[in-house]
């Protein structure tokens, strides 16, 4: 299958520069910044998720590049040429729509064909392409069919083999999955990374869930309120996450606040109402700091007995980040179990186990006393 | 046009049963067959009767245990024979497709811009489109004899102007039909289209232009195709209408623009001759039906 397509011929940039760059792109409508400020370099063949809720600004930057807005101010390249001068026909960039924009009035066959002809290709030439495209999203008994007489998911790849009919340079994808019922979203996230890869296409999505994001990107960014703040790897968000906001927003989290107290060079000790955090790993912080502290709900031990040293990451950590409480709540997940305990300190805190074999005993009931801890390096340190 | 092809129980089916769909579809085809079948079904009995004095010959009789039906054709041979009638069909025709012609060219970019303003000004300019069906509708079309007459407002301001020296005579011609049609029946072809426009999925026009398709070429692949139901629903409106029209063929067409529904107002109440009448109107009707009933089947079967 992997000489299916031809590789996309693309002008590399000489000077070895990301394929595409963002350049402090800014969108005002009236005195709102849309999108405020924004860079952002994309490799060639990287699939990058732009994450975020509603009215972050993500499908803002996404209409930029699709060129349905233009920007405010700023530059967007790709592969060495800006392209914000250009109309959205003139850009070699294609785009797979939220719920999938199909023309209601045409057969798959010109859906797919729609945009060949629109370049003038030779009729030869198209059919061979769109046999190629419906082979892709295997559709091809599907042709003749009209977009309504398809399923969700069948939609879904025409509108994918319509974006990649014309081998763009560029491919965006605007919730791609947001249509579908979550049964057939976890299949067919998979299922497009593969296409993607295989095709080899760079690919900008858009999407709101963290989830989709981080199985089928390479990198994400996650962005509130019109700016970037952080981008990375998909678990490098979620374990060293740089701000309250992303920390917050990717999975969940316990959060305590705190204030620096030692500020050695291989430890930080914050102190909290719930306890004293030893962070055996260095921040950038000076004593008397306000920080917060992050732990993620599968990092903390839960247990009816104290703790013994022997369960700490060092024998430094002996007496810190451990904390008492009361069984809450129990939410009972399948796979895994969440307890939400109550700190003497009033905290409500959750932990998380996996339950790893079937019919375990439940340690722990409503109202029990327990000990919570966790390990000095399953800390992160978030100072906004 | 989208239909939808699920097949299954309605809502509707569960709350009323299956008497429910009858019981509604029953009111409208009760009312047309009263109104429509029944009244037509008397006409066409006229129009294959002879007339005796004031009265028409009964087209079956019964008399010495024998069953007579006589079908008198009479007129439609007449109808068949005498050009002058096949003209004034054929010109009637003309004048409507021209009319729907000329309402669709201009209603269609009307419609566009309406159905693409600011939402709240829509309201407003809808009430635009609807203002003149607020006066009388002879009131309108005297307006215009008014403004069109030799000595009328237009010649008198061309002439005052100097553009002219002699009035141009629009007066009852071609011209002032035509437009007196077209300025009646626009709002017939607008508000379909506005109606069919305005809730068309602008995203399709972004995924066009997304694949390289210019503005333009958006325009007649993507918004036309999908505005078709409103085209053919607003140029039968206006052209339904027009191959029959009575009005304004009186009041501003001349002795030169034959139209069919002045020929009907003659035979009935100059000439008096009332089956002759009938077998007119009869054709007209049948005209404009069987075209249409085909093309509806087509559009039926195409549309599945």
């Amino acid at each position: 299958m992997a000489n299916v397509l031809n590789p996309i011929p693309v002008a590399a940039p000489a000077d070895g520069a990301p394929f595409l760059q963002i350049k402090r792109i800014v969108k005002k409508y009236d005195d709102v910044f849309a999108v405020d400020e924004v860079s952002l370099d994309v490799q060639q063949g990287e699939l990058f998720a732009l994450l975020g809720s509603s009215g972050c600004g993500k499908s803002t930057l996404l209409r930029m590049l699709a060129g349905f807005e233009l920007p405010t101010s700023g530059q967007i390249l790709l592969a060495g040429q800006d392209i914000v001068g250009l109309a959205p026909y003139e850009r070699p960039i294609n785009m797979m729509f939220q719920s999938y924009a199909l023309f209601p009035h045409m057969t798959v066959w010109d859906n797919i064909a729609f945009g060949l002809r629109r370049d003038g290709m030779p009729k030869a030439e198209i059919e061979v392409r769109v046999v190629q495209m419906l082979d892709l999203v295997q559709l091809k008994p599907y042709a003749k069919r009209k977009p309504h007489q398809l399923s969700g998911g069948q939609q879904q790849r025409v509108a994918l083999a319509r974006s990649l009919a014309k081998r763009p340079k560029l491919l965006l994808l605007d919730e791609p999955l947001g249509a579908l019922d979550a049964k057939l979203r976890e299949r067919t996230q998979l299922e497009l990374v593969d296409i993607l890869e295989q095709v080899g296409v760079t690919c900008v999505m858009v999407t709101h869930d963290q989830e989709e994001a981080m199985t089928m990107a390479t990198r994400i960014g996650v962005m509130s309120e019109g700016k970037l703040l952080q981008v990375g790897r998909p678990a490098e968000i979620y374990e060293t996450p740089n701000c309250l906001f992303v920390a917050d927003f990717i999975g969940s989290v316990n959060l305590f606040k705190g204030t620096i107290t030692v500020d050695d060079n291989d430890h930080v000790v914050i102190a909290s109402a719930e306890c004293k955090h030893y962070v055996s790993h260095g921040i950038t912080g000076t004593p008397g700091m306000a920080v917060h502290v992050a732990v993620r709900p599968e990092k903390i031990e839960i247990q009816s007995t104290p703790p013994l040293a022997s369960d700490y990451q060092s024998a430094a950590e002996v007496g810190f980040n451990t904390a008492q409480g009361v069984v809450q709540d129990i939410a009972y997940l399948g796979s895994l179990t969440t307890y939400h305990v109550k700190l003497d300190s009033g905290a409500l805190i959750k932990v998380t186990r996996a339950n790893a074999v079937r019919h375990t005993a439940n340690p722990f009931t409503w109202g029990d006393r327990v000990y919570v801890w966790w390990w000095g390096s399953d800390i992160v340190v978030l100072t906004h | 046009m989208t239909i939808s092809l699920r097949k299954g129980v309605s809502l509707f089916d569960k709350v009323s049963g299956p008497w429910g769909r009858a019981a509604v579809i029953a009111v409208p085809t009760v009312f047309l067959l009263l109104v429509f079948l029944l009244p037509f079904l008397v006409i066409f009995k006229i129009s294959v009767s002879a007339m005796e004095a004031v009265y028409f010959t009964d087209v079956f009789t019964w008399a010495d245990d024998a069953l007579t039906i006589k079908i008198r054709l009479g007129n439609y041979l007449l109808l068949a024979q005498d050009s002058l009638y096949l003209e004034t069909y054929l010109s009637s025709l003309g004048f409507a497709a021209l009319t729907t012609a000329i309402c669709l060219f201009i209603a269609y970019p009307f419609a566009y811009f309406m159905a693409r303003s600011p939402a709240d000004q829509r309201a407003a300019l809808l009430m635009m489109v609807m203002l003149p069906f607020w006066t009388s509708f002879l009131l309108r079309v005297y307006a215009w004899k008014m403004l069109l007459a030799n000595n009328g407002i237009v010649n008198n301001i061309a002439i005052a102007a100097g553009l002219i020296t002699e009035p141009i005579p629009m007066m009852n011609t071609s011209f002032s039909l035509v437009l007196g049609m077209v300025y009646t029946y626009v709002p017939f072809m607008i508000l379909p289209l506005y109606a069919n426009l305005v809730k068309m999925d602008l995203r399709l026009l972004e995924a066009a232009m997304n694949l390289g398709a210019t503005p333009w070429q958006s325009f007649w692949r993507i918004t036309v195709p999908l505005s078709k139901s409103g085209i053919i629903a607003g140029s039968m409106l206006v052209f339904i209408p027009c191959v029959g029209e009575f009005v304004i063929p009186e009041l501003l067409g001349g002795p030169q623009t034959l139209m069919i529904g002045r020929v009907l107002w003659d035979e009935f109440f100059s000439n008096n001759d009332w089956p002759m009448a009938a077998s007119v109107a009869v054709v007209m009707v049948l005209m404009i039906i069987v075209p249409f009933a085909f093309f509806n089947k087509h559009q039926a079967e195409s549309s599945t």
